[in-house]
């Protein structure tokens, strides 16, 4: 079955559920994902759909992009991306479209966005580390700490968490739950924060 | 009209009275117990009104027993209020009358439009 989508990050808000609670809800718009090809086990090796999503002027799109729309004969999109099916319930042909009647308010979904870039970040910010004092004749205030020593082991260790570059990867949210469909908009409501700027792609799978 | 007001549109009440700060509001408050619901009803004067759309917020001061000040924030279009009712309308010069919370006995008054 075909349990996943891909959708676009449009913005946070809050809405009041049943009891009366406000919840931070992030809204996702999943307008139709068209189905470009269907890969098979026989044929391919794994249970696949090649789908297309999102809006691109059509001067911005590459040859090559723009040949994989025209060769199955569906309308051009901005994204080009794959969705692991373990086995298809229906037949599936290119033209075919994904929307979000898979979902139902509920239900519990794993997101996978691309972080924010946070740029060059300290340990504090990076890696959660505690930091010192900021007065009393300390100069320790937001440094790592001790990494290599001096006679053993003389070395840093390997995996050392150090200050670095932060953000801009791959991120899932394990388990967010769906509380509002609104399907003439194409809009999903789901609990919580997702990762990603406004306006970037996410992924959107059923658990 | 953006999409996330859209959003909010679905959930934003059209009933509410308008009111501002000084007036003198009833507010009846849904509280549901183990199995069943009641009203609380919570009088006093609006100190504040924050916020715009599904996040817009009032206080509400009332003086409570042994003349203890007691203040309650709502989120206006929050399910839990059942109605709002203005009792009187005060003739106020501010936009938020946190200045109340230091006056006590008739200082504290508000004049009444």
């Amino acid at each position: 079955m075909v349990n996943a989508i891909y959708g676009k990050k449009i913005g946070c808000t809050q809405v009041f559920n049943k009891n009366g609670n406000a919840l931070y809800v992030t809204a996702i718009e999943a307008e139709p994902c068209i189905v470009i090809q269907v890969k098979d086990n026989e044929k391919d090796g794994y249970n696949a759909l090649k789908v297309g999503f999102g809006k691109i002027k059509e001067k911005k799109a590459t040859r090559p992009h723009e040949g994989e729309f025209v060769k199955n004969k569906v309308n051009l999109k901005k994204y080009l991306r794959e969705i692991r099916v373990d086995k298809f319930d229906r037949e599936y042909k290119p033209g075919d479209s994904l929307d979000l009647k898979i979902f139902k308010v509920g239900d519990k979904v794993k997101i996978t966005g691309n972080s924010k870039g946070k740029g060059f970040a300290g340990v504090i910010k990076r890696h959660g580390f505690h930091r010192g004092k900021m007065s009393h004749g300390s100069h320790s205030h937001r440094i790592p700490g001790s990494v290599g020593m001096c006679a053993t082991p003389s070395r840093i260790a390997k995996g050392k968490k150090m200050p670095g570059r932060m953000g801009g990867s791959k991120v899932t949210v394990p388990g967010s739950e769906i509380v509002d469909i609104i399907e003439d908009q194409n809009l999903v409501l789901v609990k919580g924060s997702v990762p990603g700027a406004k306006g970037s792609l996410v992924f959107l799978r059923k658990i | 009209m953006n999409k996330l007001d859209k959003i909010e549109s679905k959930y934003l009440k059209t009933d509410i009275p308008e009111f501002s700060p000084g007036d003198k509001v009833r507010v009846k408050i849904k509280i549901s117990e183990e199995n069943k619901d009641r009203i609380q009803v919570f009088e006093g004067i609006v100190i504040s009104i924050k916020g715009s759309g599904i996040n817009k917020t009032f206080m509400v001061r009332k003086i409570s027993f042994n003349s203890v000040g007691v203040e309650r924030t709502f989120l206006l279009n929050s399910p839990v209020i059942q109605s709002i009712e203005k009792v009187n309308e005060g003739a106020v010069r501010r936009a938020k009358l946190y200045y109340l919370r230091d006056r006590i006995g008739k200082k504290s008054k508000i004049k009444s439009k």
